[in-house]
């Protein structure tokens, strides 16, 4: 087990955050396999992808440009990185756990006939069953346990990484690198599925660059709802966002959502307010810098998970740390 | 344009009381006895939105699991929604399967059940939640998959499907031409609850018992199925150790902000 294949996922040249970040976890295992990383990338112009990807830790890029890929096309996506595969033969393939790479990396395993493992949140080298193999640890049960899965036999062995979970690494830009040009080798029978148009409807990515997040759960509503959390993000200087209760009431958008089912994220300080902490809403924020935890009942198990917390009435709470934030401006 | 539809559903423990799961420190496993089965949520507006396409078009809805036998009532719940028949895969050589195992049985399944224009499911599982099913069984049927599809609509005569599929920040359109396999997402639709005169209809329905032997007439061994048809294995199940210590801090609300936003500037979070 040795060399690891990065599908670098991009979007009109700009590379997708977890691709990054699953690069520096595949140069830390490479360093035990003593392997290759390499990565490639898909679409219609995005060979300056390529130099971000050799500074980030690829040692080897592939480039696949086509004019018919400048949006996500499962089928010639499919069989562009299943050739890519068969003729690299990594060891290892890790894919970001995004919607899309949630979509092409099943496919891309089973029409390999090995095996995937979704969503993981580590990954490390460990001797199982008398020698090294590479553990994939995924959180099973809503976040209630996790699950260490192996891949014994089959190669490659696949994961998709959850994103937000995993550290990014810094760019250097000594590191040097090979770029690969690849033929797509695709035809009208490789867009029996076609992606016509691609339709923006809100802004991604404001929680992945949050230093502080403050996100409400249903318990907010008590304390003034959703304006007092915007007021207390932006006293703050930070992103608000929301649990699964406060989504499902159409309080907080779905794309600012925290927990299992929604986003992963890691800021400098974390708020939790009005939320009891269930497993599938910490595993979302479990591993920010700082945590304060605000819930009216001291018997939360969110406390067991924050830094700093205060029990008490959110209706008076709240506004005094607004007003107090808002008077030291 | 009739379009014969198969609903792939799957029967979960309640997700409502999985923090009721706890782990066996010697022996390593799980226990979730007590823990009710129930249809696997997204599934329900898998099957709505088959009788949804049925309705407009007309055609057949047939729903399919793969399970022990109590999964039967899975299958019961859907025909009592509306669906037309059911297909319980059920034998022991399909036990201990990952998604790889059973997306090529599910794919025999459906093989050896009869031609379907349309294959649903719903986007992905509460309990193993992987996601990844719906598009191995697509690879296993030699079919054009979309997952995460938001909306479904028809076009030239129902040989093509237009599809809204969910992406970070809005959304791709999809065109596939059928038949295809689409996995769908919960915001597609509001589902129906059974009626009483459905769950009394729903008993008058067939819902046939396929085992490995059928299967394995429709092109796969038993090899391919179960634990031993899975590439990948669990190794371990821990508990997650996201306790930290917690400092409380007391007062009237105004002591306990000022104590807050002092604190967090000695931890330089501020």
């Amino acid at each position: 087990m040795k060399d690891i294949l990065v599908w670098a996922e991009q979007r009109d040249g700009q590379l997708a955050g977890v691709t990054l970040e699953i690069l520096k976890k595949a140069m830390d295992l490479a360093v035990i396999l003593k392997g290759q990383v390499s990565a490639v990338v898909i679409g219609q112009e995005c060979r300056q992808c390529a130099a971000e990807l050799i500074a980030h830790g690829a040692g080897r890029v592939f480039v696949v440009e086509d004019s018919r890929l400048a949006l996500y096309q499962a089928d010639a996506c499919t069989k562009i990185l299943c050739r890519i595969i068969g003729e690299t033969r990594p060891d290892i393939v890790l894919m970001g756990g995004t919607s899309v790479g949630a979509d092409l990396a099943p496919a891309v395993a089973a029409r390999l006939g090995t095996g995937l493992t979704a969503h993981c949140t580590d990954l490390h080298i460990e001797a199982i069953d008398g020698r090294d193999q590479l553990v994939m640890v995924v959180p099973g049960w809503r976040g209630n346990m996790m699950v260490k899965i192996v891949c014994p036999e089959k190669r490659p062995v696949m994961a998709t990484i959850r994103p937000g979970v995993m550290e990014k690494g810094g760019a250097d830009p000594s590191r040097r690198g090979e770029i690969v040009a690849v033929s797509p080798d695709i035809d009208e029978k490789d867009f029996r599925a076609r992606t016509l148009e691609r339709v923006r409807e809100s802004e991604e990515g404001a929680l992945d660059q949050a230093k502080i997040i403050v996100s409400g759960g249903f318990g907010f509503y008590e304390a003034g709802g959703i304006s007092l959390l915007d007021r207390l993000a932006r006293a703050l200087g930070g992103v608000s966002a929301g649990s699964r209760p406060a989504c499902d009431a159409g309080w907080v958008p779905e794309t600012r959502m925290i927990g299992q089912s929604g986003r992963t994220v890691s800021p400098d300080l974390f708020i939790s307010i009005g939320a009891s902490g269930a497993p599938h809403y910490t595993t979302g924020f479990a591993k920010s810098k700082v945590i304060v935890a605000i819930d009216k009942n001291p018997k939360s198990p969110i406390f067991d998970i924050a830094d700093i917390g205060i029990a008490g009435d959110l209706r008076e709470i709240i506004p005094a740390l607004v007003e107090e934030l808002e008077s030291r401006r | 344009m009739a379009l014969n539809i198969l609903v792939c559903i799957k029967q979960v423990p309640d997700p409502e009381q999985f923090d009721r799961i706890t782990l066996d420190p010697v022996t390593g496993s799980i226990n979730r006895a007590g823990i009710p089965p129930v249809s696997n949520p997204v599934d329900r507006h898998a099957v709505e939105e088959a009788l949804r396409i049925r309705e407009a078009f007309g055609g057949t809805v047939t729903v399919m699991t793969m399970g022990p036998p109590q999964a039967r009532k899975c299958l019961e719940d859907a025909l009592a929604m509306g669906a037309d028949r059911g297909v319980l895969l059920c034998d022991m050589t399909f036990a201990g399967a990952d998604t790889l195992a059973t997306a090529a049985v599910l794919a025999a399944g459906i093989r050896s059940a009869g031609d379907f224009d349309l294959v649903l499911c719903g986007n992905e599982s509460v309990d193993g939640a992987t996601g990844q099913v719906p598009a191995q069984l697509a690879e296993a049927l030699g079919r054009p998959r979309v997952t995460c599809a938001r909306k479904i609509e028809f076009a030239d005569g129902g040989n093509i499907a237009l599809v809204e599929r969910e992406i970070e920040g809005g959304f791709l359109r999809v065109e596939v031409r059928l038949p295809a396999v689409i996995a769908v997402v919960k915001r597609i639709n509001r589902y129906r609850l059974p009626t009483i005169f459905g769950i009394l209809e729903a008993g008058k329905k067939e819902i046939a018992e396929v085992g490995c032997a059928a299967c394995e007439c429709a092109d796969i061994t038993a090899e391919a199925m179960g634990l031993a048809g899975s590439p990948t294995r669990v190794a371990g199940i821990f508990q997650s150790h996201l306790k930290r210590h917690v400092e409380m801090i007391g007062g009237d609300p105004k002591e306990s902000a000022r104590g807050l936003i002092k604190k967090l500037r000695e931890m330089d979070a501020l």
